[in-house]
């Protein structure tokens, strides 16, 4: 009897496969769960874990401060110099839109999370968020650190939300690329880069190139700032993200309204 | 199985406390298992950090299934390989099929295997680790219907031969004591 158990659970296992194949929805909910009861251990370990992290950074810091304290003494110049440039564009930008009667944006309303896992796995690139009870976070929202866009709300618990990131191989995004105003793709590819597609012919993305999100399919809203363009040696437009993708520890969740948002794992019949 | 009792000697009585001993010892290595697995994702700061969950669960269910194949039965390998799937996103069944294999042919090899020393046993896990990436990529790409890189699976397999030893040489201290149940 001892000795039928593998070759069975061999079986049972195919079954498995079966099974998560015919209902995903199931797999999406057993995950979910399972990190809901998990998040709570997860968001005690965090905090200890970023004090060793910053210790051991705040260590390694200590030996090349000097060098660190004038490159942030020229960089703060440059800086400084372009606050003074962006103040005087985004005043001439508020004239500008006054006269034309532009209808303003509406304005997001957000919460911040914390990042507390890894939810992606060795074959997809996904985030964790502990959000809490009653969170109001909802499915396709849009996740992004304080440097760019991040990804995707694709899955939400009763205290967790899944963010799917730019990088993943399921995501792809509408974007347009900032000096050419042309539309693109961009295509996760499960690598540190995702890869910039299906540009206009005629148009070529420049090395460096900044890269932001684009209106149109009503997923995103206009211009929130990814990446630059960045060629590998191969010759494809891979995109560098703005975020810090590796290193993410909060993040903020904007709800800007938008319906237009399918989740990545489920397309619209008849549309790929 | 039955187990028959062939040591000579007295035997403590079966005391309720030495009984809790017994089971505690037995559950030790399912139990670190999945402790480890948990804790792997844990935000450690650690780049590609994702393939260290097969690599834990693959080192560990063939380090106690060549050792204590008692405390390690099919049953706890699914259960294992359920959870590596739950919590890696791998489609269902991947990592409970793939770690079966590896607990079947781990019981089939420990005989000869548990008299070699421990760089033997540590070759023939990188074999096995090589075929297990292997056959987790393919299982994938055959369950998502999409081509996928190789280099995933390679960095999986290299990860899971790499820290094989991170975990065998604790497991084989705890073997000779937390983890075994004649020392109850």
């Amino acid at each position: 009897m001892a000795r039928l158990t593998l070759p069975v659970l061999i079986v049972v296992s195919f079954g498995v496969m079966l099974l998560g194949k015919a209902d995903t929805l199931l797999a999406e909910r057993a995950r979910i769960a399972l990190a809901d009861g998990l998040v709570p251990i997860y968001a005690v370990l965090s905090s200890p874990l970023s004090q060793i992290q910053e210790s051991i950074t705040e260590t390694a810091t200590l030996w090349t401060m000097r060098e660190e304290n004038a490159r942030l003494r020229d960089e703060n110049e440059k800086l400084r110099r372009w606050q003074s440039i962006a103040l005087a564009l985004d005043a001439e930008n508020q004239r500008l839109k006054a006269s034309l009667q532009w209808i303003p944006d509406a304005d997001a309303s957000y919460v911040t999370a914390r990042v507390v896992a890894d939810a992606g796995g060795a074959y997809a690139k996904a985030v964790l968020l502990s959000v809490g009870p009653n969170h109001g976070v909802r499915k396709g929202e849009i996740a992004v650190d304080e440097r760019g866009l991040i990804g995707r709300i694709t899955e939400v618990g009763s205290r967790t939300a899944r963010v799917l990131l730019i990088t993943d191989l399921n995501s792809r995004i509408p974007v347009i690329m900032e000096t050419s105003r042309a539309h693109a793709i961009l295509v996760g590819t499960n690598g540190t880069r995702p890869r910039l597609q299906y540009w206009p012919e005629g148009i070529v993305p420049k090395e460096g190139e900044r890269i932001v999100t684009s209106a149109e399919a009503n997923a995103f809203p206009a211009n929130l700032p990814i990446g630059t363009v960045h060629y590998t040696a191969s010759g494809a437009a891979d995109v560098e993200p703005a975020a810090l993708l590796q290193k993410l520890e909060v993040v903020r969740i904007f709800d800007y309204g938008l319906n237009g948002v399918v989740p990545p794992e489920r397309p619209t019949p008849g549309r790929h | 199985m039955a187990h028959i009792d062939r040591r000579p000697g007295i035997r403590p009585r079966q005391s309720l406390g030495r009984r809790l001993d017994v089971t505690a010892r037995t559950c030790f290595p399912a139990a670190i298992t999945i402790l480890l697995m948990l804790l792997s994702q844990a935000l450690l700061g650690i780049p590609e950090q994702a393939a260290l969950l097969p690599a834990i669960a693959l080192g560990s269910v063939w380090f106690w299934s060549v050792f204590r194949p008692d405390a390690m039965p099919p049953p706890v390998v699914f259960g294992i390989g359920l959870l590596v799937d739950l919590l890696g996103y791998l489609p269902l069944g991947v990592m409970t099929f793939t770690l079966l294999a590896e607990h079947g042919v781990a019981l089939a090899m420990r005989r000869g295997l548990s008299r070699r020393g421990f760089a033997w046993i540590w070759v023939v896990f990188a074999g096995m680790a090589a075929a297990a990436s292997l056959v987790i990529w393919l299982l994938v790409m055959v369950l998502t219907l999409r081509l996928l890189s190789p280099w995933p699976a390679l960095f999986i397999g290299v990860v899971t031969v790499a820290i094989f030893p991170v975990l065998a040489v604790p497991f084989a201290g705890a073997h000779r004591s937390v983890a075994n149940p004649d020392h109850a």
